[in-house]
């Protein structure tokens, strides 16, 4: 059977795939809504969906609140600008100079199994439980998915199109920055989209974990001591870093959707 | 303008897959020439090709282009390759790509621009440079390549069977376009091709080469009337009884 007589299921437009988006979201809602109204869910545990975003909103307008937005916001975007510095340059020396990945290949394979979470108390005895420790955190868990789609990356860069700019007279450096780079920069991207969810887990875990200072982890954990625990409070605050990490990979899509059409228009998906 | 003296290639040397490439092959390119080389698949055109582009190291004898020995690419030298899609580079659009080579040579990024726009015009291509290689068909990419080439503005043009990939019309059409340019540009073209038709019809003279290990088997020239022309030069007697002749000598029968 030839691929013409398969029924060719055309893709959603953009506008309908956003309205099963926003539908699946507000199902959601409405079954966390029902739960908590009729009992089947305690309501201490589980407030109404109604409640937490309600409180949700009311929280943006508390100063207080907003500036443990900034602080997590500013030690995410910090920590994963810094792995992204350090990762992309060390996957591309490690993909493309054999010894040095030889030689490194251990210590790597010894470091990446090491839950990042497991770190934060001992990171904190060290380095102290301000700004340094999400940072720190931050850059060693968001290094992984960065430096191992890097070196995914140049594995997969054609050689011709390498031997292309060789026969030109130019030298190793030039290809690596002139083709490998650019042809390996489509899955560099979604190393950093991986990298921007796992940053936004250690920058809220190691505030939760630290328990002082700013940032909306920290608020979590004082919601959460209080007796009794303020679960909407809670909730709200989870709401927002959901929220945030929803927006972030939409616009990280967008902007590779638009970067990158000659990658997709290679590989016949649609731009 | 090209000697290769006594070249070898052995691959995988000293291990059971060791494969000799290339056994001790001479031949001389006098300045000017369009030289086609035909031989069976997988007789060691490409390894030829490489070693005189400097993209690889011979395991025996040496190729000296313009007197000098080749170590590594020869400045003045371009490569065509077969697979434009994946030669030219997809995130660029198809006036970088022909500029992006001449970053090589002393030129400030207008001259490069120019160089290109100049280049694309040459092989009709003058309102492609904004777009993208994925936007082109095959054979227009191909032209993308050929351009790219000339922009370099080389002594030696080395093409890998430039014209496998696309379709008989096209593959005409690209046939003339060399044979067009190597009139306004002063070069030497080595043009490697498994099409006996193509090499007759393009080349000054035609070399034919044996099975693996690559030896030279044939050495003709060609000398059909000029400008070429699709339908007269292959119905022209020479052209028929010398495709005869390397189709005799590709497959083995030598007569000569």
């Amino acid at each position: 059977m030839s691929s013409q007589t398969l029924p060719r299921v055309r893709p959603a437009s953009s506008a309908t795939r956003w309205y099963r988006r926003a539908a699946g979201a507000l199902a959601f809602a409405a079954l966390i809504e029902l739960l908590s109204r009729t009992g089947l869910a305690d309501p201490e545990f589980l407030p109404p969906a109604s409640e937490i975003v309600g409180r949700a909103v009311l929280l943006l307008l508390d100063p207080a609140f907003r500036g443990h937005a900034l602080t997590s916001l500013l030690a995410w975007a910090i920590g994963l600008s810094i792995a992204a510095l350090l990762a992309v340059p060390l996957g591309l020396l490690l993909g493309s100079v054999p010894v040095v990945d030889a030689a490194m290949r251990s210590v790597v394979e010894f470091l990446r199994p090491i839950p990042s979470v497991a770190l934060i108390p001992l990171v904190a005895l060290v380095i102290g439980t301000g700004l340094q420790h999400r940072v720190a955190l931050v850059v060693y868990a968001s290094l992984w998915p960065l430096l191992y789609n890097t070196m995914y990356g140049l594995r997969g860069v054609d050689p011709l199109a390498k031997e292309s700019l060789r026969a030109y007279g130019f030298g190793p450096l030039a290809v690596l920055l002139r083709v490998s780079l650019p042809a390996s920069a489509p899955f560099i991207a979604t190393g950093l989209r991986l990298a921007a969810g796992v940053a936004l887990i250690l920058t809220v875990s190691t505030e939760i974990v630290a328990g002082r200072g700013e940032g909306i982890g920290v608020f979590v954990f004082f919601a959460g001591i209080a007796v009794p625990a303020r679960m909407t409070d809670i909730l709200a605050g989870v709401f927002w870093v959901g929220l945030f990490g929803v927006a972030v990979n939409a616009l990280l899509v967008a902007a590779e959707r638009r970067a990158f059409r000659w990658h997709h228009a290679q590989w016949g998906e649609r731009p | 303008m090209l000697e290769i003296d006594n070249l070898s290639h052995v691959y995988g040397g000293g291990t059971p897959n060791e494969h000799h490439a290339i056994d001790g092959l001479n031949l001389s390119v006098a300045e000017g020439e369009l030289l086609c080389i035909v031989g069976p698949s997988g007789c060691g055109k490409s390894t030829l090709l490489r070693s005189i582009a400097g993209l690889i190291q011979p395991t025996g004898g040496q190729v000296k282009v313009e007197g000098e020995v080749v170590r590594q690419t020869p400045d003045n030298l371009a490569v065509v390759f077969q697979d434009y899609s994946r030669s030219l580079f997809p995130w660029m659009s198809v006036a970088d790509n022909v500029a992006l080579p001449l970053r090589r040579k002393n030129m400030d990024k207008k001259q490069r621009r120019e160089a290109a726009a100049e280049a694309l015009e040459s092989v009709g291509l003058e309102n492609a440079g904004r777009k993208y290689p994925f936007q082109l068909s095959g054979g227009m990419q191909q032209r993308v390549a050929i351009a790219r080439a000339l922009a370099y503005r080389p002594t030696l043009m080395l093409m890998d069977e430039p014209f496998g990939s696309v379709d008989a019309q096209t593959r005409e059409d690209l046939e003339d376009l060399v044979l067009q340019v190597r009139g306004h540009h002063q070069m030497t073209i080595v043009l490697i091709t498994h099409d006996i038709d193509e090499s007759v019809y393009v080349g000054d003279r035609v070399v034919v080469l044996s099975k693996a290990p690559a030896n030279v088997v044939g050495d003709l020239k060609v000398d059909l009337p000029a400008p070429r022309d699709q339908i007269t030069t292959r119905e022209h007697s020479d052209f028929v009884h010398l495709r005869a002749e390397v189709g005799r000598l590709v497959r083995g029968h030598a007569t000569v």
